[in-house]
């Protein structure tokens, strides 16, 4: 007996039915043509520019015409740890691991209600919290916080209210963290740099903790673990390759802002700030590429430490 | 039976009075009364959703019951967690930690107890050797086949000394060869330990080759509790003898025409003979005439499916060999013997 299928139609003939025939027999040309484009504008516009940028930084800079000279040298690199920039490196890298570990402490408690309690509603809630502050604009927001953060502002207000003005004096009168007033100081950089940056940490690190399996945490209490001991031994450890990249995320835009810091910092120069008055007041394109490089090697240390410690066995 | 003297003197592993689990209007346990002994393979079986995962949760103390009480070797366990008490579990998915090596995996219940890092691994690499996996300690859970994590599983709760071990349905991933010997292996490891073994199946053969006892749930109680060769040849209810085996269920009308009780009854296929042409009825048997509906081969039976001219429809299964000019539309003669008819409690 014949199928009722062969009876049906044959389907229509097209260039297009011929395309796709041949895009289903040979897919490694369709997974070319899929790659090309994003391939071109990662591998050419965005990885390609970054390059020729940052070997801009084995040149160096004629001191008196202000001229570029093209040759090979580390002398631009060497500039780096001139105290001044090597200080610059410092305080920039000391800001992004403060910010890193104070979004880390306070997101991960938001992140794992959300993943391990949360009901649908909540957890819908959850997203809404997290993501809303990304909606609005980064400037308008560091403003606000210029206002709340200032002498007069609100947070001083309330301190006062609170009986907390001397406390928010002292912490002011110490050195290195405080200044004149919370708006111009590094204490003032950090907690806007965390509310700006939280988003970043809190989403991977909840995305990791929703991805371990309940019965994990059973087995471990099963076994006799206590609660404390299954967070640490279990779901910490399940969940770091979330911290990790949310760390990456808080640590890489906090070494490269420099709109933060003018607006609330000091008149001390950060990373981004120094990059971006190089290569556009002083026109110094090699300084301004060897300081570039520094969040990469900086990053790639972090992450090569991650992995030694064991943060992505995990994954 | 034994059991029963059993049951009355000695403390019972586990005992049930009255448990009930609701999670808000679905009663996934609605009243579960039951013991089981010291040294006891016992079967949890039912379909999805009928509360025999929840009683292992409950055991286990994932879950805490509603009403009811429930003991682990005469102690009161109601409000003890997990982790304070003598029993372990084997999970369905294994739950094994994938940030740790094998040997670490089945290690981490003595690491928890503060056991030093050379007796751990002394003791893991026994466990290990005992569930055949010699020498697998520094691999990955990762690289292991679903037959290996299952026995990794199996070391990890067994290195405790649990009073009682609880499996979740641990056979349910692996394929059929591998689930007859992991089947007969379980059932040896539990002889040798001695140790009560609570088994959760929706797996009928499972429960019958396995278990000293099994307990058949329904909708969240349990509707028949004994030996497997009692709840096979005496199912107590329509639900009990379809789900364990398949059987034909008759009405207490339809018992009474076969020579039988007038009480719904059951009867399995493999007690329907089939007659051939001109052969006289067997003594205490009724022949019956039927049109066959259905014939479909299953290697060593044929399962004929027949309608009597009294609307009965009869599943026999037959041996293959004798069941030779069977035919879709034929006619067949079935014998059956009325103390072959198990009367049920209910039909229900």
């Amino acid at each position: 007996m014949i199928p009722a299928i062969l009876d049906a139609p044959a389907p229509h003939e097209g260039t297009l039915r011929r395309l796709s025939d041949l895009l289903v027999r040979r897919h490694n040309l369709l997974v070319l043509i899929l790659l090309v484009p994003p391939l071109l504008w990662l591998g050419m516009v965005y990885l390609g520019s970054l390059f020729v940028f940052l070997g801009q930084s084995i040149f160096s800079i004629d001191e008196f015409s202000g001229t570029i000279v093209r040759e090979p040298t580390l002398a631009t690199l060497a500039e780096l740890f001139r105290p001044a920039n090597f200080d610059i490196l410092i305080r920039t890298v000391s800001i992004a691991a403060a910010v890193t570990l104070l979004c880390a402490i306070i997101g991960f408690p938001m992140a794992y209600y959300a993943a391990r309690y949360a009901g649908p509603r909540a957890k819908a809630a959850f997203y809404l919290a997290v993501m809303m502050p990304l909606w609005s604009s980064y400037l308008v927001k560091i403003y606000g916080w210029k206002l709340l953060l200032a002498k007069e502002g609100a947070i001083g207000w309330i301190a006062g209210r609170l009986g907390l003005g001397p406390a928010l004096e002292a912490w002011l009168a110490l050195p290195l963290v405080g200044g004149p007033s919370l708006s111009v100081s590094y204490t003032g950089m950090v907690l806007v740099f965390t509310y700006l940056w939280l988003p970043f940490m809190i989403l991977p690190m909840h995305a990791a903790l929703e991805r371990v399996p309940r019965s994990l945490i059973e087995a471990a209490g099963d076994l006799g673990a206590s609660p404390g001991r299954t967070f640490r031994t279990v779901i910490l450890p399940l969940a770091l390759p979330g911290v990790v990249a949310g760390a990456i995320f808080t640590f890489s835009l906090t070494l490269g802002d420099y709109i933060v810091p003018q607006i609330i910092g000091t008149s001390a120069l950060v990373l981004g700030q120094a990059v971006y008055t190089l290569q556009g007041t002083a026109g110094n394109i090699p300084l301004s590429a060897a300081f570039s490089l520094v969040p990469i090697l900086v990053m790639a240390l972090f992450l090569t430490l991650a992995k030694k410690t064991g943060a992505f066995d995990a994954l | 039976m034994h059991a029963n003297i059993d049951t009355a003197l000695a403390i019972p592993a586990v005992r049930f009075a009255g448990v009930a689990r609701h999670f808000g209007a679905v009663k996934a346990v609605d009243g579960v009364d039951l013991s089981i002994l010291p040294g006891e393979f016992f079967a949890m079986l039912g379909p999805s959703g009928s509360g025999k995962t929840t009683c292992l949760r409950l055991i286990a103390g994932f879950e805490q019951p509603d009403a009811g009480h429930i003991e682990i070797f005469g102690e009161k366990v109601e409000g003890l967690p997990p982790y304070r008490r003598a029993v372990n579990t084997v999970f369905q998915d294994y739950a094994l930690f994938p940030h740790l090596s094998v040997g670490d995996n089945v290690a981490y219940g003595l690491r928890v107890r503060g056991v030093g890092r050379a007796e751990r691994d002394k003791q893991a690499r026994e466990a290990l050797a005992m569930v055949k996996l010699t020498g697998m300690e520094s691999r990955r859970p990762a690289q292991l086949s679903g037959g290996q994590r299952q026995r990794v599983a199996l070391a990890r709760a067994l290195i405790v000394r649990p009073k009682v071990l609880l499996l979740d349905e641990p056979l349910g991933a692996l394929d059929l060869k591998l689930r007859e010997e992991m089947q007969l292996e379980l059932k040896g490891l539990q002889r040798t330990l001695g140790l009560s073994f609570v088994f959760v199946t929706h797996d009928q053969g499972e429960a019958l080759s396995m278990a000293d006892r099994v307990a058949v749930f329904n909708e969240g109680r349990i509707v028949q509790v004994g030996p497997p060769e009692e709840v096979y040849e005496r199912p107590r209810t329509r639900f009990v003898a379809g789900f364990v085996g398949s059987a034909n269920v008759l009405s207490a009308a339809e018992a009474q025409a076969l020579g039988a009780p007038a009480r719904p009854s059951s009867l399995r296929p493999e007690k329907i003979a089939l007659m051939s042409a001109g052969a006289s009825a067997p003594r205490g048997a009724v022949v019956l005439d039927a049109a066959i509906v259905d014939v479909s081969y299953q290697g060593p039976v044929r399962r004929i499916t027949a309608r009597t001219p009294a609307r009965l429809v009869l599943v026999a299964a037959v041996p293959a060999g004798q069941a030779g000019e069977i035919e879709r539309g034929g006619r067949v003669r079935f014998a059956v013997r009325s103390d072959a008819l198990q009367p049920m409690e209910s039909e229900e």
